[in-house]
C-alpha cells in the first residue's frame, strides 16, 4: 500500500490530529507520503518540522497564494491531480472541518466511498482490502466495514482519540518534493473571513484534562466564572454540552458530543451535564469521568467513575479551593 | 436594484428517515445492524435544512420573489412519512425515490448520485440545502460528494445563510474547528446545515392536513438510471464496550481525594 496523508497546519502549527492520522496510515504497512499545502509564509517552516515525523517515507508540499485560505474547491483539483497517477492506494486525514469537507468531494470524483472516523484498521495486502471499525449511531454501535480491492483508492478519516500521535526523529532522510499548485479557473467559492476563538488553554481535542459545563451554568458569564477557575487549577481545556453551546454560554468549537468534538482525556469533569447519549458519544472513552450534578438520576452518573450529587455553584468553588490547598 | 425579470429560486432539500434521536439503540442478535422496529423521524439536521428553505422563502416573499421548495427522500415505502413532514413544514412538492424494503441503506455516494440525477431531471436547482450528517450512519459526506459530482461550490456546516439574488450568490457563516469562517458561494451551490442555523418549527395541524394534498412524485432507481449497489462491505455490527460507572461520593472532600488518588492535582 501507499498512503497519501493530508497533513494540516494552522498558521505554521501542525495540527495534532494529523499526527494521529499519520500513525494510522503507517499501520497500513506500506509507504506513507505526506502532503502539506499553504502559502509561502508557512509551508517552509511546516515542512521543516513535518519531515522529521516518524512513519513518513516522503513528503510533498505545494506552496501558493491560492492555498493561503484552504477551500475544498481549490484543494480538490490538487488532490485529484496527485491521485490520478494511481500510485496511491489510500488517502488519510484527521476529521478536521476542512478535511471532512474535502475528502468526500475528492472521493466522489474517483467514484469511490470514504470511511468516516475510523477507530481501528487492518490492511490485507494479499486481497488488497482494508477493514475498519467505526462508531455509528452516536457510538451506540460499532460497525466493521471492508473496502475490497474493487475500491482502487481507499479514503478514510481517523478518530484522533484512537491513535497515538506520530513522534519526531531528528535527521530523518526522506524524499521532499515540491508540487505545483493546480490553478482553478472561476472558483465558485470565495473566502471572506475567519474568526478563531482565542484561548490560552490547551486545545480541547488533545487535552489530557477537560472540564465541561452544561445548561445549569445559566449564562456565558457564570459559565466562565464557574468553570474557568477549575480549568485553571487543573490546567484543563474547557468543553461544553450542546445545550450550553446552543444557549450561547460557550463557543461552538467547544461542543463535546456526536456532532461536536470527540475527546478521550485522562480526566473528564462533567459539571451540570445530564448526559444525553449524544453527549456521552463524545466523551465516554475518557479514562476518569467525574460528574457533578444536582439530579441524582442524571444519566451521566451511569458512566461516571466519581459522581457527586450537589449544587454545582456550591461544589465547584469548594473543589477549586481544596485543589489549591494540596 | 431588483432583478429583472424576476425568476424563480428553486431549492432542493434532501431528507432522510432515521431512527429517532431519543431511541435507545440495540444491535440485532445476527450482528448485521441495529433493531429498526423503533420510532423513526426526520434526521434532525434535515429538519434544520427544511426550516432554512422555508425561512428563505418567508424572507424573500416580501419582495414577491417566488421560491419553490422540493423535498426529496430515498428509501422504502414508509419514507413517505418523512416527506409529509417536510411538506407540512412548508415544502411545496416532494420526490420519493423508492427502494426495496429489504435493501441495505444506500451509501453516501449512491445518495449523492441519485440527487445528481434528480437535479439533472429538474428544470433548474439553484440551491441544495441538506443536513451535515445523518445521525444513524454518521458518515457526514453526502453534500460534499454531491458538490464534487456536480462541480458546484459547497458551504458545509452552515450557521447563517444570506442570499443575494442579484449577484446570485450566498454568504454563508460556517462552523469550523476553533471558530467561524465566512465564504461567498455562487449559485448553483450546496449548503449543509449545522445545529445553530435555526430552530425548526413544529408543523401546525392545518399544515399537516394541507401536506396530505401536496404532490409526491414516485420514482424508482431505474427511472433515474442509477443503482444503490454498495461498494463497502459491512462485516458486522457490534455493541460498544460497556463502561461501568455509577460510583458516587458523598462530599467535595471525597471527590478531591479521588482526584488526588488518581494523580490529578493542581498544576
Amino acid at each position: 500500500p501507499h498512503a497519501l496523508v493530508f497533513l494540516e497546519h494552522r498558521q505554521g502549527n501542525i495540527d495534532s490530529g494529523s499526527l494521529s492520522a499519520l500513525t494510522a496510515a503507517s499501520q497500513l504497512g506500506g509507504k506513507v507520503t505526506g502532503l502539506v499545502v499553504g502559502s509561502s509564509e508557512y509551508v517552509p517552516a511546516v515542512v521543516n518540522k513535518v519531515k522529521n515525523l516518524k512513519g513518513l517515507t516522503s513528503l510533498l508540499h505545494s506552496t501558493s497564494d491560492l492555498y493561503a485560505q484552504q477551500l475544498p474547491e481549490t484543494l480538490s483539483p490538487l488532490l485529484e491531480k496527485l491521485l490520478s497517477d494511481s500510485q496511491y492506494t489510500h488517502v488519510v486525514s484527521t476529521p478536521s472541518s476542512l478535511a471532512k469537507s474535502l475528502l468526500p468531494r475528492v472521493a466522489a470524483k474517483f467514484d469511490v466511498p470514504s470511511v468516516s472516523e475510523i477507530t481501528s484498521l487492518e490492511h490485507d495486502p494479499s486481497s488488497n482490502s482494508t477493514t475498519f471499525t467505526r462508531p455509528i449511531y452516536a457510538g451506540n454501535a460499532i460497525a466493521t466495514v471492508r473496502l475490497p480491492s474493487s475500491v482502487p483508492i481507499k479514503f478514510f478519516t481517523v478518530r484522533t482519540t484512537n491513535f497515538d500521535p506520530a513522534s519526531s526523529e531528528e535527521n530523518q532522510e526522506i524524499e521532499l518534493k515540491a508540487v505545483d499548485a493546480v490553478d482553478v479557473s472561476e472558483c465558485p467559492t470565495e473566502h471572506i473571513s475567519t474568526q478563531l476563538a482565542k484561548s490560552d488553554r490547551p486545545e480541547l481535542s488533545v487535552a489530557g484534562r477537560v472540564v465541561s459545563g452544561g445548561r445549569p451554568l445559566k449564562n456565558a458569564e457564570t459559565f466562565a466564572a464557574t468553570l474557568n477557575p477549575l480549568a485553571d487549577v487543573l490546567g484543563a481545556a474547557v468543553g461544553a454540552s450542546r445545550a450550553a453551546v446552543d444557549a450561547g454560554y460557550a463557543d461552538n468549537s467547544l461542543q463535546v458530543g456526536q456532532t461536536g468534538k470527540v475527546v478521550a482525556p485522562e480526566l473528564y469533569m462533567a459539571i451540570g451535564i445530564s448526559g444525553a447519549i449524544q453527549h456521552l458519544a463524545g466523551m465516554k472513552d475518557s479514562k476518569l469521568i467525574v460528574a457533578v450534578n444536582k439530579d441524582p438520576d442524571a444519566p451521566i452518573f451511569q458512566v461516571a467513575d466519581v459522581g457527586l450529587v450537589a449544587d454545582l455553584f456550591e461544589a465547584v468553588p469548594q473543589i477549586v479551593e481544596k485543589l489549591k490547598q494540596q | 436594484m431588483r432583478p429583472s425579470p424576476a425568476r424563480l429560486l428553486n431549492i432542493l432539500v434532501p431528507v432522510k428517515r432515521a431512527v429517532d434521536y431519543a431511541v435507545k439503540i440495540r444491535v440485532n442478535p445476527q450482528q448485521t445492524g441495529v433493531d429498526l422496529n423503533v420510532k423513526h423521524s426526520m434526521n434532525p439536521f434535515d429538519e434544520i435544512a427544511v426550516e432554512e428553505a422555508v425561512r428563505i422563502r418567508e424572507r424573500l416573499s416580501k419582495d414577491s420573489e417566488p421560491v419553490t421548495i422540493t423535498a426529496l427522500t430515498i428509501g422504502p415505502t414508509k419514507s413517505v412519512e418523512t416527506l409529509r413532514t417536510a411538506l407540512a413544514m412548508g415544502a411545496d412538492s416532494a420526490i420519493h425515490v423508492e427502494t426495496q424494503e429489504s435493501a441495505s441503506s444506500p451509501e453516501p455516494l449512491g445518495v449523492a448520485k441519485a440527487i445528481r440525477a434528480i437535479i439533472q431531471k429538474q428544470e433548474s436547482v439553484d440551491i441544495v440545502i441538506m443536513g451535515k450528517q445523518a445521525i444513524d450512519d454518521d458518515f457526514g459526506q453526502t453534500g460534499q460528494m454531491l458538490a464534487g459530482l456536480l462541480g458546484w461550490g459547497q458551504a458545509t456546516y452552515a450557521s447563517k445563510v444570506d442570499l443575494d439574488l442579484v449577484q446570485k450568490n450566498a454568504v454563508v457563516l460556517r462552523e469550523i474547528d476553533g471558530g467561524l469562517e465566512q465564504v461567498r458561494v455562487k449559485f448553483p451551490m450546496i449548503i449543509t446545515t449545522d445545529l445553530r442555523l435555526n430552530e425548526p418549527r413544529y408543523a401546525s395541524l392545518p399544515n399537516i392536513m394541507k401536506a396530505k394534498k401536496k404532490p409526491v412524485t414516485r420514482l424508482t432507481p431505474t427511472d433515474l438510471g442509477i443503482s444503490f449497489e454498495p461498494q463497502m462491505e459491512i462485516i458486522r455490527v457490534t455493541e460498544p464496550p460497556k463502561r461501568i460507572g455509577g460510583a458516587k461520593v458523598e462530599s467535595v472532600d471525597e471527590l478531591v481525594e479521588k482526584l488526588r488518588a488518581a494523580g490529578f492535582t493542581a498544576v
